[in-house]
């Protein structure tokens, strides 16, 4: 099969050439997402395939002629295969009818379907030299489709702030090969798994995966550059950067530190759990504070990976604690929050270009009451919101929950470092959901319910039937994977079982589609039997409404304080719905201050608040760093602009001075 | 090969480096030119013992080609090149002769240092050969840091095309087709160096380099 899924790699590759066509761009769009949608449904099936077959390795003569490409599907690639492929086909089916919006179609055309092959190539590459290939070129064509819009403002920032970025985390991953390939200088990922390298390189090498993995997921603090660039580009991409791109380097993290480094040092899972906690918990806040819709998503997608790692910190917790079923059970968890993360926030960015291709903003503060002029758009988000904000029956909760079991299974781990973290963790984790339920209120009452802020929200229409076809899959897609949650920890188990040496029990097996994740005495979770509560629960209580009071509604103007026909800047803003969040966490955390100036009396002029905060990771983390080389590029600029004779005294001093370091040293 | 032949292979590459060394404190243009002719002499003397050695008879061509480009046709030219320009009385060493001789005899002691137990595995031949090589390549680098004068630049850069093809020749199995490809790129080199320095001459009115730095775009 593995060929095959090549083969369809390639295709999709390939495929991005029709979209060069500038002569016919409706015939372009149909046949790059036409094509992108069938072939990525065909390797999303491979992947499911991929889960319970034995890995198979194929070598390609490409790239380096005596080493060639290795190439692997085993299960841990077949998942993400899986993920990753389900994104694409959704983007794709979402762009058919969202990319006649785009001004520039060939911009966006020809990169798309390399950006998707590229990521396929990163989960199928078994050596390093074709891994950092793919992952550069995975960073590469999503710039090319950050940067499609380049003449709005910031979008060009955006995107040198991405590549830096992008350059930063292929940097490390190389690095990090290069420790793990170790003396003998062999990059194939069989070799690495054999050698095992143990003590300082280990540790150095997973410090350096977690950095150039960080970077391209969003954890903090190497995150600053993705609330600016995934929004920047056309809303099925920012889905597909932020739903699954995040999720091509979760896999280079788990594929680094469980598969190729073996057991790393228990202080490193330390190290992964604060990050993720810390990452949850301020990425959440910072979603909270902003106003326009997809930066907030974007921020919410810092939160989520957040909560990913702090389920791969509890596995390698567990893992060098000796216990393999916490560690399959948080490892489950955390992978199980990556499928979900990619379904629902997919439907989210989906959601909000949809929002943006009927309105023409992006700004909360221009919209309000969508959900009468976009009746099935406004209900799908309604669904997506509430799988992020981990509510039942949705997907998101059950992932959620499983974390918390992983936390609550070992709250006393001997490791000093444990016992502060593992607590810690589980407060942040409480804490950030919380927050993002607010978040989500936020978005969704300010987006969709009360009245229009403008003139185009209040004369928005419906978008096409592809965008609603495509949201109201992955809305399904939701509400199937926290009802059967069970199917989705089995379809885990050879995945944990290839990594850890132990899976979870056999959840299919239990009556009424239970899960019951370690032992009954424990806890379980039946998502079935809560959405027939909810579903009945609500019929009952709408009949109840209509056969009782339906008949006594009558429709009349409402109270309105004396003021007949209030202005809709009367109602909640965003900024006015997060004010007693920003006050409480974000004014110490984030600096965030309001200014109110009245006019003195007698004056006209109108009163005004002004509300500033400042992200402290950009202040004092990215700022000096960006200054100090600067600096350093300002004083070396005087080589610019030597004599001949002065360069070539370089090159001679520098040759020498080599020269004398290995007649003394060599 | 009997220590004869290593011998003679030996004074030989030791004859091109006392030849660079006597490239360093030449300071006129003309006996630079006729010791870099000397230089290409040894050079093809060198390579030819190789092909005797080694019983190659294409070096025998690289050994040609040595002989007719490097000790004939360029110095020829250079000579023609420094009588157009009017420039054969001059030269200019920037640091003493002193020092940078002395700079030379520890640039040639510094490659032995590194080369020879680097090389403890290889042929003894190509050994002498690549340690030696590498102090004519570091002499040529010096000449052309010290020297001013374009032409003396040029001569300098010769030299180290000259030990770098000692080097290449001292080890078995290069091919022709390498020989003699480096020879025409330095060929090329040479004229296009050779139209530079008339081009220079034309503009400035000098061929001394540090006139053209006053005319170095863009100096802050």
């Amino acid at each position: 099969m593995l060929p095959l899924v090549l083969a369809g790699t390639a295709v999709l590759l390939a495929s991005g050439l029709a979209g060069l066509r500038r002569a016919a761009p409706d015939a372009a769009r149909r046949i790059v997402y036409g094509s992108s949608l069938g072939l990525c449904a065909a390797l999303a099936l491979a992947g499911l395939a991929a889960l319970g077959a034995p890995p198979t390795v194929l070598r390609l003569p490409l790239f380096v002629p005596w080493v060639g490409a290795w190439f692997r599907l085993d299960p841990l690639a077949g998942f993400f295969l899986f993920v990753v492929n389900l994104g694409g086909a959704g983007a794709s089916l979402y762009g058919l009818g969202y990319g006649r919006h785009e001004p520039t179609p060939e911009r966006v055309l020809a990169f798309y379907p390399a950006f998707l092959a590229a990521m396929n190539l990163v989960l199928l590459a078994a050596d390093a030299f074709g891994f950092l290939f793919a992952w550069e070129l995975m960073s590469v064509t999503s710039w090319a489709l950050v940067v499609a819009h380049h003449h709005e403002p910031g979008n060009r920032r955006a995107g040198f702030l991405y590549l830096l970025m992008a350059t930063l985390s292929g940097l490390a991953l190389l690095l990090a090969f290069g420790l793990l390939a170790g003396p003998a200088g062999d990059y194939g990922f069989a070799a690495m798994r054999a050698a095992r390298p143990a003590g300082g390189a280990a540790a150095l090498a997973l410090l350096l995966a977690l950095a150039g993995t960080g970077a391209k997921a969003g954890l903090m603090p190497l995150h600053a550059w993705l609330p600016e660039a995934h929004p920047a580009a056309p809303s099925h991409v920012s889905a597909l950067m932020s739903g699954v791109m995040t999720k091509v380097a979760v896999y280079a993290f788990i594929r680094i530190v469980f598969d190729l480094l073996g057991g790393p040092p228990w202080w490193a899972a330390v190290v992964v759990l604060a990050l993720g906690g810390a990452t949850a918990v301020l990425g959440v806040l910072q979603a909270l504070l902003q106003r326009d819709l997809k930066r907030l998503l974007a921020y919410s997608t810092v939160e989520n990976i957040g909560i990913v790692f702090i389920g791969l910190g509890l596995a390698m917790a567990f893992r060098a604690d000796g216990d393999p079923i916490g560690a399959a059970l948080a490892l489950t968890a955390a992978l199980f929050h990556v499928f979900n993360h990619a379904v629902f926030k997919s439907l989210l960015f989906y959601g909000a270009g949809a929002v943006q291709a009927a309105t023409g903003s992006r700004d909360m503060d221009a919209l309000g009451g969508l959900i009468h002029r976009m009746r099935l758009t406004s209900f799908a988000v309604l669904v997506g919101c509430g799988a992020i904000s981990a509510l039942p029956p949705l997907n998101g909760f059950v992932s959620e929950w499983l974390t918390f079991q992983a936390i609550l299974l070992h709250p006393d781990l001997p490791q000093w470092g444990f016992k502060v973290m593992l607590p810690a963790d589980g407060a942040l984790l409480a804490l950030a959901a919380a927050l993002a339920a607010a978040c989500f209120v936020k978005a969704y009452g300010i987006t969709f319910l009360g009245r229009p802020r403008s003139q185009a929200a209040a004369t928005a229409m419906e978008v096409d039937g592809f965008s609603r076809a495509t949201m109201a899959g992955f809305a399904a897609l939701c509400l199937l994977g926290g009802i059967f949650p069970g199917v989705m920890i089995d379809a885990l188990a050879p995945v944990a079982h290839a990594l850890l040496g132990t899976r979870l029990p056999a959840q299919l097996a239990l009556p009424w589609v239970t899960v019951v994740p370690v032992a009954a005495a424990r806890s379980s979770y039946n998502g079935l039997l809560i959405f027939l509560f909810i579903a009945t629960a609500t019929s009952l209580t709408v009949l109840a409404i209509h056969r009782f009071a339906s008949h006594a509604v009558r429709r009349s103007p409402a109270w309105d304080c004396g003021f007949p026909d209030p202005s809709p800047a009367t109602q909640y803003t965003a900024d006015s719905f997060a004010q007693p969040i920003r006050r409480v966490f974000a004014a110490s955390l984030f600096r965030a201050r309001e200014v109110v100036t009245m006019p003195p009396p007698g004056d006209t002029g109108p009163a005004t608040i002004e509300k500033t905060f400042c992200d402290p990771f950009w202040d004092w983390g990215y700022a000096p760093v960006a200054g100090w080389i600067d600096r350093a590029a300002t004083t070396l600029n005087v080589l610019q602009f030597l004599t001949i004779r002065r360069y070539l005294s370089f090159v001679f001093l520098a040759l020498v001075t080599l020269l004398l370091a290995v007649a003394l040293w060599g | 090969m009997g220590g004869f032949g290593f011998d003679v292979a030996h004074m030989l590459a030791g004859l091109l480096v006392l030849a660079s060394l006597t490239m360093l404190y030449q300071d006129r243009l003309v006996a630079l030119i006729n010791v870099l002719a000397a230089h290409a002499l040894i050079l093809s003397a060198s390579v030819a013992w190789q092909a005797h050695l080694q019983g190659a008879p294409d070096l025998y061509v690289t050994a040609a080609i040595a002989f007719g480009f490097k000790a004939v046709f360029i110095p020829w030219a250079l000579r023609r090149i420094v009588r157009e320009l009017g420039v054969h009385r001059e030269i200019e060493t920037v640091v003493g002769i002193g020092p940078t001789m002395l700079a030379g005899i520890g640039l040639v002691a510094l490659s032995l240092e590194v080369m020879l137990p680097v090389t403890a595995a290889a042929d003894p031949v190509a050994r002498q050969d690549i340690a030696l090589a590498l102090s004519v390549v570091l002499i040529g680098l010096l000449i052309m840091v010290t020297r001013r004068n374009a032409v003396s630049q040029v001569v300098g850069f010769l030299s180290i095309d000259n030990g770098i093809s000692l080097a290449a020749t001292g080890a078995r199995g290069m091919p022709l087709v390498v020989e003699i490809s480096v020879a025409f790129s330095v060929l090329v080199a040479f004229i296009v160096i050779g139209i530079f320095l008339f081009r220079i001459r034309e503009r400035f009115d000098t061929v001394d380099l540090g006139a053209l730095d006053e005319f170095s775009g863009e100096r802050q």
